[in-house]
């Protein structure tokens, strides 16, 4: 009997959490403040309730074209869960292969040390200018700011990103970083941002991506740095991937001279052949489509074709301490996809930012707490409602709800591990646990419970419960206490005939 | 047939109606229903807000009481989804295996009301009445934990009299969540507005389900916009005959 628990408590001095001060992980504000300003939002919601209900659709379509596609989530599943099981070998692996393919790699434990090692990399090529991959893993890291205080201006080339950039904005989705934005929103960042931009531009969407267009070309033309995440790794020959709809990530990874990949240490794969599962899974669980336009695979350096300069950075920022916890370490299967907010009631209607990570909806729910220890971000694990939609997209299989539950009872553990005094819900809790362990007491207070009809009024419900209950009567009526609970109803009528067996 | 009620804290107290009406369908059906004095409750409220410390003896209690029975009963989705998927769990997190087995074999045995009637009973048909529109809300825990599938709406669709209408986008959350409605309420009310405009296109006299706390939930937003539109469980709808209707409180 292990009467302390099963939660981890403390932080292990091996598996340092992704730190403060540095990258996106951290809101400065709970899930619950957050949320409210963006529910007040009838242009945000509108913009997500409408591109969500889209890809959904389209994602639910192309998904029921696959018979198979039980068994490719299990293979995917199964595939993350051996590589996770052997990460340091497969990582190990992969830094041969890298290497012996005429690359360099780096091992980042966190985003200082990534950034710093990135930073280094560009100034010893001498350019003060670098143009991006759309990549999750540099903007967790906050590479951005990290290379503007290094004096390098980073561009972002997917569309959706630059218009985040451009707008002084935060990304509020990981697929479709700019959905809290409609295209006259756009116009205006366009018209007010871009250099040169058409002053009669109009809010058409081919208009807009041309305008896009003809800004990106110049500096695809004159980068001579290049930044990206990857999609895939492969250990057994050293590949790395980006899989995109736009082709900007390709002019990147093969105009210029240097090319930096920062990449999260789970993005790997054992074997050639394992891409085979997730190149079906990725494209149909995230953009709807059977086949995303565009994937682009480089090993190492060869000689007068493309980047003749390739590094690798292996970024940990977190992850080992997730993959300590035995149950949130599915999180680090996520492909982000990011099908999970797609479907997120709880998304569709708050918006990304509310999370406060660059890791939104139920994926950031678990994946934000893991990466930087639950009490950064106690409130997270709560923005749920426990629906497990997100559990049935998923094309690796996380069950989100359950480490949702499993993260709950770390942040309480820990909490009262830490507090002397226990508040008010910790002791209105153990308060209804002690009620509830025990038949009599739980009687006795079903019949305290009585009085409440008063609060009724004459009518049939409570229109207003005092606090904490009144959050409830905010919105809802609560119902009216009857006047007889079922268990006296049985002991009154079958004369207390409990029931054996 | 023997079957033990699992009545649930929210209907015991509550709810009464709920558990009466599960007693009367069954006992009609022409099975024996015992209720086990000493039980309290499932301890999904504790599991799901992180208290599992404080779930632990609940876990062991429902363990105690019902172990001695075949088949157990309970007129909630979400109680049944955390017997059979959070117990053993909570015993085995706190290094109790020897519960933790004994929650698994009892969790094959507890069954949400439509899995006993149409898996265990093997009935479609219970002969019940309801002579009104009524919409069906098929809640998460039903639909995804337990997956119940579309087990609630054959026993409605045998039920005479009713005029059962499609609630739109009927698999999306209501927003109640358990305490997620008190430390979400802004994204709860609004996930629940959602739900009522869908319930209200149906224009049904009844939206109805198998979980009470949903029902609570949902219930209470209509009632605060005074849409008249109102709740009814499944077992109250299951309860009633042409000869001996169920009286559903307004």
């Amino acid at each position: 009997m292990n009467e302390s628990g099963p939660f981890h408590l403390g932080e292990d001095p091996m598996t340092p959490p992704a730190p403060r001060g540095v990258g996106h992980l951290r809101g400065d504000e709970s899930f619950q403040t957050a949320a409210r300003l963006a529910l007040a939002n009838s242009q945000l919601r509108r913009n997500i309730g409408k591109a969500t209900g889209t890809i959904r659709a389209k994602r639910a379509d192309v998904v029921g074209e696959v018979d198979d596609w039980e068994e490719l989530r299990e293979a995917g599943r199964a595939l993350k869960a051996s590589t996770m099981a052997r990460l340091p070998e497969l990582l190990t692996q992969l830094e041969d292969q890298v290497t012996a393919a005429g690359g360099t790699v780096h091992w980042a434990r966190d985003a200082v040390e990534a950034n710093t090692i990135v930073a280094d990399v560009v100034r010893a090529t001498g350019s003060d200018e670098v143009v991006k991959v759309k990549s999750m893993a540099t903007q967790e890291i906050g590479l951005n700011e990290a290379l503007a205080d290094a004096g390098i201006t980073a561009i972002e080339t997917d569309l959706a990103e630059l218009i985040v950039q451009l707008g002084d904005d935060a990304p509020s989705h990981i697929l479709v970083p700019a959905i809290h934005r409609n295209r006259a929103e756009i116009r205006e960042i366009f018209l007010r941002k871009m250099p040169g931009v058409d002053a009669d531009l109009t809010d058409e969407p081919r208009r807009l991506a041309m305008a896009a267009r003809a800004h990106l070309r110049r500096k695809f033309l004159s980068a001579r740095v290049g930044v990206s995440g990857a999609n895939f790794a492969v250990a057994e020959t050293g590949t790395l991937s980006v899989v995109e709809s736009e082709g900007n990530g390709r002019m990147c990874l093969t105009l210029p001279e240097t090319l930096i990949t920062v990449m999260g240490i789970e993005k790997l794969v054992p074997t050639w052949q394992d891409l085979e599962v997730f190149l079906q899974l990725l494209p149909r669980s995230s953009t709807g489509e059977r086949m995303n336009p565009y994937t682009s695979m480089w090993t190492g350096v060869h000689p007068g074709d493309g980047p003749q300069e390739v590094h690798l950075v292996l970024l940990d920022n977190g992850r080992t301490a997730a993959l300590a916890d035995e149950v949130g370490r599915q999180a680090l299967h996520c492909i982000r996809c990011s099908a999970c907010l797609n479907v997120c009631p709880v998304y569709e209607r708050t918006g990304g930012h509310a999370y406060g990570s660059v890791y939104p909806g139920p994926i950031g729910a678990i994946l934000s707490p893991l990466l930087t220890g639950v009490e950064d971000n106690a409130s997270l694990p709560f923005a749920s409602s426990l629906c497990g939609a997100c559990y049935d997209v998923c094309p690796v299989k996380i069950n989100i709800p359950e480490v949702l539950v499993h993260l709950r009872a770390r942040h309480v553990e820990e909490r009262r591990a830490t507090r002397i005094v226990p508040n008010a819900e910790e002791l209105a809790m153990a308060a209804a646990g002690w009620v509830m362990a025990d038949p009599r007491r739980y009687a006795a207070a079903q019949r305290a419970a009585r009085p409440g009809r008063i609060l009724a009024g004459g009518r049939d419900r409570i229109r207003a419960l005092p606090p904490p209950l009144s959050a409830w009567t905010a919105s809802r009526d609560a119902p009216k206490p009857p006047t007889e609970t079922f268990r006296d109803w049985w002991v009154r009528t079958r004369g207390g005939a409990g029931g054996t067996a | 047939m023997r079957i033990a009620l699992f009545a649930t804290c929210l209907a015991d107290t509550m709810f009464p109606d709920v558990a009466k009406a599960t007693v009367r369908l069954l006992e009609r059906l022409g099975h024996e229903v015992v209720f086990p004095l000493e039980q309290t409750c499932c301890g999904q409220m504790h599991v799901n807000t992180g208290y599992q410390r404080e779930a632990l003896p609940l876990v062991r209690r429902y363990v105690d009481v019902f172990e001695p029975f075949d088949a157990i009963v309970a007129p909630s989705g979400s109680c049944v989804g955390s017997i059979r998927h959070q117990h053993a769990t909570v015993a085995r997190n706190f290094g109790d295996d020897a519960v933790a087995e004994r929650a698994e074999a009892l969790a094959a045995r507890s069954f949400e009301l439509s899995e006993l009637l149409v898996d265990v009973l093997g009935v479609v048909d219970v002969d019940a009445h309801f002579p009104h529109r009524v919409t069906y809300h098929p809640t998460c825990h039903s639909l995804r934990m337990l997956r119940v599938g579309d087990r609630p709406l054959q026993l409605l669709r045998a039920v005479a009299g009713i005029d059962l209408v499609e609630l739109p986008a009927a698999d999306e959350c209501c927003g109640f969540g358990g305490t997620f409605a008190m430390k979400n309420a802004d994204t709860s009310t609004a996930m629940l507005a959602d739900k009522m405009h869908n319930v209200l296109a149906t224009h049904a006299e009844f939206c109805s389900a198998s979980d009470s706390s949903c029902l609570m939930h949902i219930g209470g937003g209509l009632s605060r916009l005074r849409t008249g539109v109102r709740t009814v469980h499944l077992a109250q709808i299951l309860a009633g005959t042409e000869n001996q209707p169920w009286e559903v409180p307004a």
